[in-house]
Formats: C-alpha cells, sequence, structure tokens
C-alpha cells in the first residue's frame, strides 16, 4: 500500500509520440545542439481511472491513426465510450492529477516546454545474435600474445568441480535489442506547438518511425 | 529523412560562397570574450569539406608561427560573421590530407586558371 500511495503522488504529464529522426540545432550561445524531432501527440484521453474504483489514479490515453475496421469490437466500444475514433497505440499513466483531464480530451505537444527534463521509453532497436564484447561490454582476449581465435570470446564462466554448474544470470551471447527501454533525465530543447514537434536533446531509444512515450522526468530537478 | 526539413531549414545559412578543396578562403569567425563580441580572420587552405545537409563541415589549415593549424567548422554555424574566397585552387582531390606532410614551396596549392575568358579571347 505504501508503494501505491508514493507513486501516485507526483503529477506526470506525459504523449505518445513519433520518432522523426536526429538532427542538430544551435542554441542561443551558439553552440551546437544534438536533437531528437519527436512528432508528440495529438493523444486523446480514453479512460481515466481513480482510487474509488480502480484502486489508483491514472489517465490513459491514445496515439496514431489505425483503420476502424482493423479495431475488434472490445476496442472499438472502449474508444465509443470515451467517444474518439480509434487510435492504434494506448498508454496509461499513473498521476495525481489524473481527476483533471476528461474523457475525449485531446493532449498536444504543448504540454511541455523547453528546458524541462523528461523521460524517454521507446523500444531499442533490435541488434539479433550479439556476442558478449557488443552485448555486454566484456573486454574480450588479447589481439596478440599467442591469443587464437578467441579474441572476441567471454574467456571463463565459472569454476569447476565447485560449484559445477554454470551460476544463473550469467552474461552471455544472445539476443540483444528489441526490447523497452527508458532513457531518463533528457532536455526538451524546443517545442514547436504548430506542427506538434519536440526536440529533445540527446538520442532517444527506437528505430526512425518508432513509437516513443515522453514523460515527465521521473528523478532529477 | 525529410519530415523535419523546416527544422534543418531555419538553421541552414544562405549567404555561404561557393567553394572546394584547395581554395584559399578568410573565415571571419565571432569570438565571445566576456560580454563583447570582435570578429577573427582564420585565413587558410580548404583541405576537405565533409558530410551534407545541415551537418557538413570544412576544414581550414594554416601554418602559424612554423605550426601547422587546422579548424574544423560547421558549414552553417552562426559563429562565422563571413566566408572569403581568396583564390580557388588547382586540386585533384576532394581530401588534400597530404598537404600535412609537406611545407613550404611543395605546399603551394597552384591557382586555377579559368579557361572561359581565354577562349572567347581567341575566338576573337
Amino acid at each position: 500500500m505504501t508503494v501505491a500511495a508514493t507513486t501516485s503522488n507526483r503529477t506526470v504529464k506525459g504523449l505518445l509520440g513519433k520518432k522523426l529522426g536526429m538532427t542538430q540545432v544551435w542554441d542561443a550561445d551558439n553552440r551546437l545542439v544534438p536533437v531528437t524531432v519527436v512528432e508528440a501527440g495529438p493523444c486523446v484521453v480514453t479512460q481515466v481511472r481513480n482510487g474509488a474504483t480502480d484502486g489508483y489514479d491514472a489517465v490513459q490515453i491514445a496515439f496514431g491513426a489505425i483503420d476502424p475496421r482493423k479495431v475488434n469490437q472490445p476496442m472499438s466500444g472502449h474508444f465509443e465510450k470515451a467517444g474518439v475514433t480509434p487510435r492504434r497505440h494506448l498508454v496509461e499513466l499513473r498521476t495525481a492529477d489524473a481527476a483533471d483531464y476528461e474523457l475525449g480530451q485531446e493532449i498536444s505537444a504543448e504540454i511541455f516546454e523547453a528546458g524541462q527534463r523528461v523521460d524517454a521509453t521507446g523500444t531499442t532497436k533490435g541488434k539479433g545474435f550479439a556476442g558478449v564484447m557488443k552485448r555486454h561490454g566484456f573486454a574480450g582476449v588479447s589481439a596478440s600474445h599467442g591469443a587464437h581465435r578467441n579474441h572476441r570470446k567471454p574467456g571463463s564462466i565459472g569454476g569447476c568441480a565447485t560449484p559445477g554448474r554454470v551460476f544463473r544470470g550469467m552474461r552471455m551471447a544472445g539476443r540483444m535489442g528489441g526490447v523497452r527501454q527508458t532513457t531518463q533525465n533528457l532536455q526538451i530543447h524546443a517545442v514547436d506547438a504548430e506542427k506538434g514537434l519536440l526536440l529533445i536533446k540527446g538520442a532517444v531509444p527506437g528505430p526512425r518511425g518508432g513509437i516513443v512515450l515522453i514523460r515527465t522526468a521521473a528523478k532529477g530537478a | 529523412m525529410h519530415t523535419f526539413d523546416a527544422i534543418d531549414a531555419a538553421s541552414l545559412r544562405s549567404d555561404i560562397p561557393e567553394f572546394r578543396a584547395g581554395d584559399t578562403l578568410k573565415v571571419h569567425v565571432k569570438v565571445v570574450e566576456g560580454n563583447r563580441s570582435r570578429v577573427q580572420v582564420f585565413q587558410g587552405v580548404v583541405i576537405r569539406r565533409h558530410g551534407g545537409g545541415i551537418g557538413e563541415t570544412f576544414t581550414v589549415r594554416k601554418i602559424s608561427f612554423g605550426v601547422g593549424v587546422e579548424r574544423t567548422f560547421p558549414l552553417h554555424t552562426p559563429i562565422i560573421d563571413k566566408i572569403e574566397v581568396l583564390t580557388r585552387g588547382d586540386v585533384r582531390r576532394a581530401k588534400l590530407y597530404y598537404l600535412r606532410g609537406l611545407r613550404g614551396k611543395a605546399a603551394k596549392i597552384r591557382e586555377k586558371r579559368d579557361a572561359v575568358p581565354a577562349k572567347s579571347d581567341a575566338k576573337a
């Protein structure tokens, strides 16, 4: 219960958007700033959750066009309840001020302002089956000094008869990327409310065209 | 990747003269010292132009007190006050890294002879 109390105390603003790509701009002091351009919103509120009925406060937002014929009946009923056309992506934001939102309300990039800190969540680019050097940053094996065909191998993965097994969670080669990742404390460089664009300083997870969730930063000032 | 050309277009400069590797330039750079700014000139040979779009850069090399100095500028940076093209160089490469190993007269680049007026003279 205490956990729920702490998480619901924060007011979180958030938007779903599409990552358009990266470019660079100059700031007021003529310094070069690398930015990720995110087409954020417009999102609509599809559900407002409150403590009485759901046990927590949250707002559910939807983003992205979809062919109405592709929406199944339960979902189209859900959108109809909110009085909006069906959208492709749904996400829930736990926020203390959920009661201030109303069904069908439209949210756009204006909720953010330049200089603000945000967290960006997306699905990282898939890297396929990757070795330990790329996947876990292992140092590999020497390039010379008698090293033979093991330059990118992990080396030892444990003892011999004791413990007689490989420990669970041992970092090895395997599938890399294609997972949900959050980059925290990115700074909003500029907001283009007219076009609904956010310029976020630095990189944001995912490929161009990927869906990203931009939220007020969980940490930081 | 033409989805946000408008953002790039806002930073692109249109007052950049045409130049290529081998040309000698005078780059007027704005320098901010405390709260006042002045213009400093960096004069030298362009040894490369690199990249494209908003991220394009060029590198100017000069010999300062016997020491080679190279400075790379973003082509569209606002700190450049203006660029003057002094001479057009006659070179056969896009990247003139070989100049780093040469000094004195060997590092001199021939000036490009404009062929057009010569032809018209011949006809007349």
